[in-house]
């Protein structure tokens, strides 16, 4: 039998639906996937003892010829930053070190509504907060394509999954780029929906003005089959939009025909010049747009003035969103505990537990969040990160007058090495400014693998849709992956580097 | 430069109940003084007179129905907690002798 793990999650479901592969066997070859490569890599923190019992119900119920979702009987790697009844969830951090949630995360519960089957949960920097995966407290996850680099953060941990073949799906959260940049890094497809359109309950917050929870995958069809199971309206999300959504499955097959290209008017940003990037992420960039070009699409040049103000803002109300968030993390209701000395007053064990259970990256943004929230300070720092954001918004509804899409780069350069950003804090801050504006503005955007870069890495290009239009993402996506596809002669995670557990 | 020293970043330190040891302050003080430094920037770029945004895409009076829902049972919400006694979570003194 072909190797089960290669396959896109669309044809993975197409054999489970036809029989000729049970949900067992698939299961089984990605744990043992897993158990080849993962020592190495470092994706997963936790893999699913229950998974088999999961995927042989579905095989049950199938059956018994009972209707089963379009994905129903796939793997799924989660983020650990979503609660799971059946898993640990930690959110890459020491203080929740083998919390057990009493209730799911509502995107998970309707993947396993759908019959997805929970393989496990990924690594990421802690409570999501870095662009590597090097925070995270459980250590850090390395890139498939080069294992002296970082495979992107937050989201390192699904990103690296997916590419290594460990799951065909993983669900991620993107508060400043935290899905798309380790997709771009990884060769891999990273999906943020439009602000509200996936609910957020069961995600332990990080910003919570900003958080969105999406889909991180090889193909951006496989990217749309999750998105139709897990978004939609929740009741317990109060944030969450109340309309109804088209299918991104069936956008991302009709894009796949081409035709959407024709006539599509695509804006690049004058503010995000090619001087800025990286020549090899540019060079990759160029050549998407030309091959759109060629195909029909026109290529206008818009002008997103404060685009270079957006990562200022982000860190002023992301660590300020962040503190008062993490504020839970007290060693009252969940959690670890450290008592000083006999004797310690709750407020002595709430600051030593917070100094032994939080890393350092996480410590600089609480400190630092606390500084922007506090009084006298509110206005200048708070009160004037809210008003750039409406001038990014601004920028946006402006370009949006122009074009139908937004196309970048997806970060400036390719995969970093270790250590190269963990000194640097700021350094690493500015590696978000192609990412971050469309978090501020609450658009969807799309990372998908544009080729690989002179230094042999791969590169990711970003379309970005006004608020709602992610179907748009879905379909204008899916005809770029399917030019560049046949200009390869096959996908770009075909020319990953072999891992130690392949034969 | 901000005027980030180490004293004020030991008094957010008590703010945010992180205990930080004087090697954390040290150099929390040189890094925040250069992120502070490059966000004190957002004060300069917007007006007065454009609105502070506080979510993208605002909603309004988000209520549910008023019908009975399932939450957590007290065994449920106590299962995490670091100490427990008669179905409450149980910590240490809140008042020090001192105090």
């Amino acid at each position: 039998m072909a190797d089960l793990t290669r396959l896109t999650a669309a044809s993975l479901a197409e054999k489970l639906a036809a029989g000729e592969v049970s949900s067992v066997e698939a299961t089984q070859a990605h744990l043992d996937r897993i158990a080849a490569v993962d020592g190495e890599l470092g994706a997963f923190l936790h893999v699913n003892e229950h998974a088999l019992t999961a995927a042989a119900d579905i095989d049950r119920r199938r059956a018994a010829g009972e209707s089963l979702g379009a994905l129903a009987g796939v793997p799924l790697a989660i983020k650990d930053v979503l609660v799971t009844t059946d898993m640990p969830s930690t959110s890459g951090s020491r203080i929740l070190e083998g919390y057990m949630s009493p209730f799911d995360a509502t995107v998970v519960a309707r993947a396993r509504a759908a019959g997805l089957v929970a393989i496990g949960k990924t690594n990421m920097d802690e409570f999501a907060m870095g662009s590597s995966t090097e925070h995270s407290a459980f250590g850090p996850t390395r890139n498939p394509w080069d294992q002296t680099r970082v495979p992107g953060g937050s989201g390192g941990g699904s990103a690296a999954a997916v590419a290594a073949f460990e799951a065909p799906l993983a669900l991620g959260s993107d508060t400043g780029g935290s899905i798309r940049q380790p997709a771009h890094v990884t060769g891999t497809v990273g999906m943020k929906p439009t602000y509200g359109g996936v609910s957020r309950y069961g995600s332990i917050a990080l910003a919570s003005s900003l958080d969105q929870i999406g889909p991180a995958t090889r193909t951006v069809l496989d990217a749309g089959l999750l998105h139709d199971v897990i978004g939609g309206h929740d009741a317990l999300d109060a944030t969450s939009l109340a309309e109804s959504w088209p299918s991104f499955a069936q956008a991302a097959r009709e894009g796949a025909r081409g035709d959407v290209l024709k006539g599509l008017r695509i804006g690049v940003v004058r503010e995000l010049p090619d001087s800025g990037m990286q020549p090899g992420v540019a060079a990759s960039f160029r050549a998407s747009l030309a091959a759109m070009e060629a195909q029909g699409a026109e290529i206008v040049e818009i002008s997103a003035p404060h685009f270079e103000h957006g990562v200022a803002a982000y860190y002023v109300l992301m660590p300020a969103e962040a503190s008062s968030n993490l504020a839970r993390f007290d060693s009252v209701r969940f959690g670890m505990r450290v008592t000083p000395h006999a004797g310690a007053t709750v407020e002595e064990v709430m600051s030593a537990t917070r100094a032994a259970g939080l890393g350092e990256e996480v410590k600089r943004r609480i400190i630092l969040g606390t500084y922007a929230l506090s009084a006298g300070y509110y206005d200048a720092y708070y009160g004037s990160a809210q008003r750039v954001r409406t001038l990014i918004q601004r920028d946006f509804t402006d370009a949006f007058a122009q074009v139908d899409v937004i196309a970048t780069p997806t970060a400036a350069s390719t995969a970093f090495r270790f250590g190269e950003m963990v000194d640097d804090p700021l350094a690493m801050y500015l590696n978000d400014a192609t990412t971050l504006p469309a978090n501020l503005a609450g658009v969807p955007a799309i990372s998908i693998p544009s080729g690989l870069s002179d230094d042999g890495l791969p590169v990711g290009i970003q379309f970005i849709a006004p608020a709602r239009q992610d179907a748009k993402l879905y379909s204008v996506s899916a005809a770029l992956e399917a030019l560049l596809q046949d200009k390869w002669g096959g996908a770009l995670l075909d020319r990953a580097p072999r891992l130690g557990g392949d034969a | 430069m901000s005027e980030i020293t180490p004293e004020l970043v030991r008094h957010l330190g008590s703010l945010a109940r992180i205990e930080l040891s004087d090697d954390e302050v040290a150099r929390l003080t040189g890094q925040l003084d250069a992120i502070v430094d490059n966000i004190a920037k957002v004060a300069e770029v917007a007006t007065a007179d454009v609105a502070a945004m506080s979510h993208p895409l605002p909603l309004a009076n988000v209520f549910r129905d008023d019908v009975v829902g399932e939450p957590l049972s007290l065994e449920q919400a106590l299962q995490n907690a670091p100490d427990a006694a008669d179905g409450r979570f149980r910590v240490t003194a809140i008042m020090g002798e001192e105090q």
